[in-house]
């Protein structure tokens, strides 16, 4: 295996992995949309991270975090539905992206690279990096399981028992914001939320407990990567979407088998 | 009958404006059931919600036993069916039980459902496994949000039961939200009446003889629900305002002095 097809499927699966539980929360609480917000945001990320010349996957990771804050300080003095601010931000910060890349860019950017993933450029660098954010989000996750659950369920009952409801709900937030830094270079910033709740949604079918389905959902997006970058290679079709196209044929699969809990 | 578990002085809330509780007491305390009535609107959810420190008062003061645990039932639960939650599962989030499990689950008489998905409950199902829930924590208070909606009259009597079982048990303090102004649970030791402030208080008369309540639940045990007769010194117009009460009312109930009477001012 030539060692870009190597690295891209390490990086792929290194996303895949932690995307199986993040994505299966996303779509418990209905966070897809918030999620497609969130990555929109990572281009205008991006920008800021060429113009003051820091780590890319860092600078993605803060403006993804500073949105998130800034929706939630929108949230308290509601006067708009969640989904009509969400649907200002998301595209708002899609459109400033644009611009921003096209003004402060010195040098050309690939754009389509950001918005679509550019997982066979990944270097031995990327791969790390993905590898140790997905692991200390996993850890995380596994850390704050039960008050997650707990909040996801009932958040004034998790509340009443003792869950420090919202810095439970913050600390989501900032694990997402970390996932769609590293899964942008995989399937770029629109496809972002395809990963997270596409695996999640085929793996509720198949499972009974809310592990089993974050750990399917895991496995799903592993293989949905294998199958995607092999179709890339035999078809030279793009990357990203192939992925994300294997994981939407596994929902399609799964859909023909009865629920059972 | 010892310190109270929660004390709520002058608590007044208020939303953009609009007054949803005004200057309003209220006392829990151990082995007593409060029971919480009014219209829609009234505040009733409010009041509960300060009293579980879910919102901010803007007056007054609530204070609550050192170390206080409480057993909340919430009004309703909405589980999203993407979520595989089983009923055994739904009860270990509330931590590790207190009391005995299986001793809790047999109580409510939920045994059998452990292993069912939430979704597929019924409502009367579903309340008892939230109550289940709110029982594990061996709360000192429990706090239950119209805890006999959804279910039919017959369960309800059933339900009242348990919940006076559970409080002679533990002697865990009780408070309920009714959605019924008039019936009420006779073993209820205080029935507070809100509508935005505390219209009246006191104990609901026992109708153990009356012939309709006992078609209802049968002759057999003691009914546990009982018809509440308010006693209000003032009356509501359409807007809420307060209006002298009809002529041949008697004036007994308590009203507490310097209420504000402007409810929608």
């Amino acid at each position: 295996m030539p060692d870009f097809l190597l690295y891209a499927l390490l990086a792929g699966l290194g996303v895949a992995i932690v995307a199986g539980p993040l994505g299966s929360f996303a779509v418990w609480r209905r966070m897809a949309y918030f999620g497609d917000t969130l990555a929109h945001s990572a281009l205008l990320g991006v920008t800021f991270g060429l113009l003051l010349e820091v780590n890319l996957n860092l600078a993605v990771a803060l403006g993804c975090l500073l949105l998130a804050l800034l929706l939630v300080a929108l949230q308290q003095n509601r006067f708009l539905a969640t989904d009509t601010l969400l649907g200002i931000l998301s595209h708002s910060t899609l459109a400033l992206g644009l611009v921003a890349v096209s003004l402060f860019s010195s040098s050309r950017i690939d754009l389509l690279a950001y918005l679509f993933g550019d997982i066979l450029s990944t270097s031995l660098t990327d791969v790390v990096t993905i590898w140790l954010i997905s692991l200390s989000v996993i850890a995380a996750l596994l850390w704050l399981w039960r008050p997650l659950l707990a909040i996801t369920v009932h958040e004034e009952l998790a509340q009443v028992e003792g869950v420090p409801v919202t810095a439970v709900r913050t600390a989501l937030m900032l694990l997402m914001a970390l996932v769609i830094a590293i899964a942008m270079k995989v399937v770029g910033v629109l496809l972002i939320t395809a990963l997270l709740i596409i695996p999640a949604a085929a793996s509720r079918r198949l499972t009974r407990t809310p592990e089993q389905m974050a750990i399917v959902a895991s496995c799903l997006g592993c293989i949905a990567v294998g199958v995607g970058l092999l179709a890339s290679f035999l078809f030279d079709t793009p990357a990203g979407p192939s992925i994300v196209l294997a994981a939407t044929g596994f929902f399609i699969i799964t859909l023909a088998k009865r629920q059972s809990v | 009958m010892g310190e109270a578990l929660v004390s709520a002085r002058g608590v007044s809330v208020k939303r953009s404006g609009r007054v949803l509780l005004n200057n309003t007491d209220l006392t829990l305390e151990p082995g007593k059931i409060v029971t919480l009535i009014g219209p829609n609107g009234a505040g009733k959810t409010t009041l509960v919600r300060s009293v579980l420190g879910l919102i901010d008062i803007d007056e007054g003061a609530i204070t609550r036993a050192n170390g206080l645990r409480i057993g909340y039932m919430p009004q309703k639960l909405h589980i999203e069916p993407s979520l595989p939650l089983t009923v055994a599962r739904f009860l270990a989030l509330g931590g590790k039980p207190r009391i005995a499990f299986e001793e809790i689950l047999a109580l409510v008489g939920i045994t059998h459902l452990r292993q069912a998905a939430m979704q597929s409950l019924s409502g009367g199902e579903t309340q008892r496994v939230l109550l289940a829930r709110a029982l594990l924590r061996d709360p000192q208070l429990l706090v239950l949000d119209e805890p006999v909606q959804g279910v039919d009259i017959n369960g309800q009597a059933a339900l009242y039961n348990l919940i006076n079982e559970i409080r002679k048990q533990r002697q865990c303090g009780v408070l309920l939200v009714s959605h019924d102004l008039h019936l009420v649970m006779a073993n209820t030791d205080t029935v507070v009446c809100l509508n935005q402030h505390v219209c009246c208080h006191g104990h609901p008369e026992q109708v153990t003889n009356d012939p309709a309540y006992l078609a209802l639940f049968g002759a057999n045990s003691r009914p546990q629900v009982a018809l509440y007769t308010h006693r209000h010194d003032h009356q509501h117009d359409a807007h809420g305002n307060i209006v002298p009460p009809d002529s041949g009312t008697s004036l007994k109930g308590t009203h507490p002095a310097g209420c504000e009477h402007n409810h929608h001012a």
